[in-house]
């Protein structure tokens, strides 16, 4: 043993060994129970936000998208801002459970359900957005190519409808891999109810699984095959995103550095949302020796990580501002930094670069009240990341006599609180009727629950029954 | 109502839990304690040579599949067809979209272009691979659903998915006997060991999927979503429909009035001194026709023009001047007859003459121009001279 035994011996996963029961009634509670007065509040809470963003929503309906602030220059402004801030969010999930799982993070399974559960949300909250903003709402069956009596089809080499496949297939992806996990879970809450009517109902979800060992050899191999083809997806989709901006001539978008500045980006908000919401439920739900400190450690880690990659990403797209001699190039990065703007641009860079440095120091890693403040701070610094994209590239276009200042309505402000209500409904709704970490897996990784002996290799196979 | 439902779910709760189980054996199950006795276990029953076992765990224990002598070979080749058929299909539907079917020209770029094609063509495969993955790993290999399992329901299995591993011998293996089974899992250290039978409904050659009920549910909701979705997707999605269909616009529409005016007519007539482009007004207005100096039709006699004439004439001229103008027309008693457009007045008259009646009015015939267009005149003008030429044909007009 050298001086700190905790950063050289692997830390057991689930603390103080529990019961595979324990596990079990642990991670049942909250399902069996009535929901405490703290669910309530927190519930009353984002209900409310999701009406007010209900009435937004209605009003843009009704009067049309010119209920919003965008106007000539700033066409994009709240709309594609919350897409983009929402569609991050999600990353974290994805990056959880499939890239962590190949890199065989087995710290991952304490909140590998949880960050996918909000990916699905994240990513149900974004697509509100993108169809909203086409600004005849019921027409967007023509996102898709669908065939319809005027025998035209959509536009293949537009980014934007790379973005419809994009996301798309990226909330069926995530769903699935979501879904497979549950598929077990439930199974064991069918087994551990009373109540017939939750187990018909689990009964008909969890597909009759029975825990054998054929199915779960080959439920291994797809849910690694899964984990596989997620990881390019999640690459892609944020990359896809930022084509979106990319691929149009607007100085301050057109660069080829978005696609992985995007990636970077999202995987940051996201672990910054994961964090900000697991730092709550975790001590409202009494999970405190399933999700750990060594978690949340982890996860600060990956924070300060991704931190400083965006960061560099600021720093490189001012250098080849400079390094370009571009005039147009030059100038937005510059009005960018110390323009009108300037605000939004210095609350991004200090909430997403400086702030996060103190992770460096083990106590803020480990201090929770601290990890809370900085994780919303990030949260904020990302959603003005976006603000500082779309707004600021567009309020000085190449004609000054066009220049403008753009300034949210109410009712922007009102989806914008309404997105955070829709998400966090939805999330608090699973909390209460799912298990918000995967029973099996954790009870894979608990200390002994793996065979300390070693199988010989066989000469005859069994069939497949 | 509200009891009703909470009858229902009373009555749903009380229901007897168990389906009746037949006296036909399934399989014979054992629990074990540790990973590593299921370990043994797994290896040793393997090795007695049954194939018709399986382990039971609640969570995968590795190691196991080695010590069961099985293999997962299928999920990956299933994968890889998915992934295949996707990036296949893909690639296929942007080309015959938008270079087949219906090219457009977009920024003057090609029709089909392989880079702009790739996100798409990468989309569709993982899309595909991983539709393929679960529905192939839980339907075609691991036979899911199956909620009538034997096994289900059981003690057995309320242990194997919370604390405890098993092992299941089935009735089916060709070694299979109910005494040997039991003495060798008691040998292995195995407990609780069990014969589980089959349910009746297993027995049943009945699938649950041909029940009638089943079926006539499905066609309901099948004939239910099919109206729905093609409510929604034709007055919904594909006609432009904020609310009211757009049959309200803020437009006036011919006589309706409007409150914009202050005499409250929607419709507006022509500024004073105007005249509207390619409409000079006619210029031999009120003149006797001795003084018309008007030129030849303007307009061909095709086929549709005659057409289009003897259209127009039906309607306006037959009344009086009879279908095939001859003074004999319907309204004979109620105005005076005309006289016949066959006379030698009207067969020497030009065109011009013809057109100048029916825009200026003659004797008792009023004025057309408002009824009938400028063109539509010239056209009945053909078609009066077609007449006059069948009513006197020469031998040489009629066809050989």
């Amino acid at each position: 043993m050298s001086y700190d035994s905790t950063y050289t011996r692997e830390i057991p996963l689930v603390e103080a060994r529990s019961g595979f029961k324990e596990i079990d009634s642990v991670l049942t509670h909250p399902l069996d129970t009535k929901p405490t007065k703290g669910w309530w509040i927190a519930f009353a809470i984002s209900f409310t936000a999701l009406l007010i963003g209900a009435l937004s929503l209605a009003n843009t309906l009704y009067f049309g998208i010119g209920e919003w602030g965008n106007n000539q220059p700033v066409g994009w402004a709240f709309d594609i801002v919350n897409f983009v801030f929402w569609i991050g969010i999600g990353h974290a999930g994805t990056l959880i459970s499939a890239i962590l799982f190949l890199f065989r993070q087995r710290w991952r399974t304490g909140i590998a359900r949880f960050a996918e559960a909000m990916t699905i949300f994240a990513v149900m909250t974004a697509g509100i957005f993108p169809i909203i903003h086409t600004g005849r709402p019921w027409l967007a069956g023509y996102l898709l190519p669908l065939p319809n009596q005027n025998g035209v089809w959509v536009n293949f080499a537009s980014p934007l409808l790379w973005d419809v496949f994009a996301v798309s297939t990226y909330f069926t992806i995530s769903f699935l891999f979501w879904g497979i996990g549950l598929v077990p879970d439930l199974a064991v809450l069918r087994d551990r109810t009373t109540n017939k009517i939750k187990k018909t109902i689990y009964s008909v979800a969890s597909l009759g699984w029975n825990f054998s060992n054929r199915n779960w050899s080959n439920y291994e191999r797809a849910y690694l095959i899964l984990a596989g083809i997620s990881t390019p997806l999640v690459l892609s989709v944020h990359s896809i995103v930022s084509f979106d901006f990319a691929v149009s001539v607007i100085p301050g978008w057109h660069t080829t550095i978005f696609p992985p500045y995007f990636v970077a980006g999202a995987i940051f908000s996201g672990f910054g949302m994961v964090s900000t919401v697991l730092i709550i439920v975790r001590k409202v739900f009494d999970l405190e020796h399933i999700v750990t400190i060594n978690h949340l450690e982890k996860m600060n880690k990956i924070l300060l990580a991704t931190g400083m990659m965006v960061g560099y990403a600021y720093a490189m797209e001012f250098f080849i501002a400079w390094y370009s001699g571009n005039t147009f190039e030059q100038f937005v990065f510059i009005n960018r930094a110390f323009g009108p703007y300037a605000w939004a641009y210095w609350i991004m860079v200090s909430c997403n670069v400086f702030f996060p440095q103190l992770f460096w120091f083990k106590k803020v890693r480990r201090s929770i009240p601290i990890t809370m403040v900085l994780v919303i701070l990030v949260n904020v610094g990302m959603w003005f990341e976006r603000f500082v994209i779309v707004v600021t590239s567009l309020h000085r276009d190449f004609l000054p006599s066009s220049w403008a200042m753009y300034a949210p309505t109410i009712t922007d402000f009102g989806l914008l609180l309404g997105s955070f209500g829709f998400f966090f409904t939805f999330l608090l709704l699973f909390l209460k009727a799912l298990p918000l970490v995967s029973i099996a897996e954790i009870k894979a990784v608990v200390e002994g629950a793996q065979p300390s002996i070693h199988p010989h290799p066989h000469s005859s196979n069994g069939e497949h029954k | 109502m509200i009891k009703k439902i909470q009858n229902f779910f009373k009555e749903f709760n009380s229901r007897e839990d168990d389906e009746k189980r037949s006296g036909k054996i399934y399989a014979v199950t054992s629990l074990f304690d540790t990973p590593n006795e299921i370990m043994n276990a797994s290896t040793e029953v393997a090795d007695k040579g049954y194939k018709r076992f399986d382990t039971f765990t609640p969570y995968p224990v590795h190691g196991l599949d080695q010590a069961m002598g099985i293999t997962n070979p299928l999920v990956g080749p299933i994968a890889f067809v998915g992934g295949i058929l996707g990036c296949f299909l893909a690639l296929l539907m942007i080309w015959w979209m938008s270079d087949a079917n219906y090219p457009n020209i977009i920024g003057g770029k090609p029709f089909f272009a392989l880079p702009a094609a790739i996100p798409i063509t990468f989309e569709g495969t993982v899309l595909l691979t991983g539709i393929a993955t679960v529905v192939g790993m839980l339907v075609l290999l691991n036979k899911l659903p199956k909620i009538n399992n034997p096994l289900n329901d059981t003690e057995f299995m309320k242990h194997v998915s919370s604390d405890k591993f098993g092992i299941v011998i089935g009735a089916n293996d060709k070694n299979f006997s109910e005494t040997e089974v039991r003495d060798l899992f008691q040998s292995l250290g195995g407990h609780s060991i069990q014969n589980v039978y089959y349910r009746e409904s297993n027995l049943t050659d009945k699938t649950p999927l041909f029940d009638s009920k089943f079926i006539m549910t499905l066609i309901a909701v099948a004939g239910l979503t099919a109206l729905v979705s093609y409510f929604t997707l034709n007055y919904v999605l594909y006609e432009v429909v904020p609310f009211d269909w757009m049959r309200h616009q803020a437009k006036i529409n011919s006589q309706s009035p409007s409150d914009f005016f202050p005499d409250k007519a929607g419709m507006r007539t022509p500024v004073e001194g105007t005249v509207a482009r390619g409409f000079m007004p006619y210029e031999y207005k009120g003149l006797p026709d001795s003084a018309v100096r008007l030129l030849a039709n303007p307009l061909p006699a095709s086929k549709n023009i005659l057409e289009r004439g003897q259209d127009r004439y039906n309607i306006f001229c037959s009344p009086c001047h009879g279908y095939f103008g001859e003074g004999d027309g319907r309204m004979n008693d109620q105005f005076p007859k005309p006289p016949s457009l066959h006379n030698n007045k009207v067969l020497n008259w030009m065109d011009g003459n013809i057109y100048h009646v029916l825009t200026n009015g003659q004797n008792v015939m009023p004025s057309y121009e408002s009824q009938i267009s400028r063109d539509d005149r010239w056209a009945i003008v053909h078609y009066v001279r077609a007449l006059q030429r069948s009513k006197n044909a020469k031998d040489q007009d009629l066809p050989k």
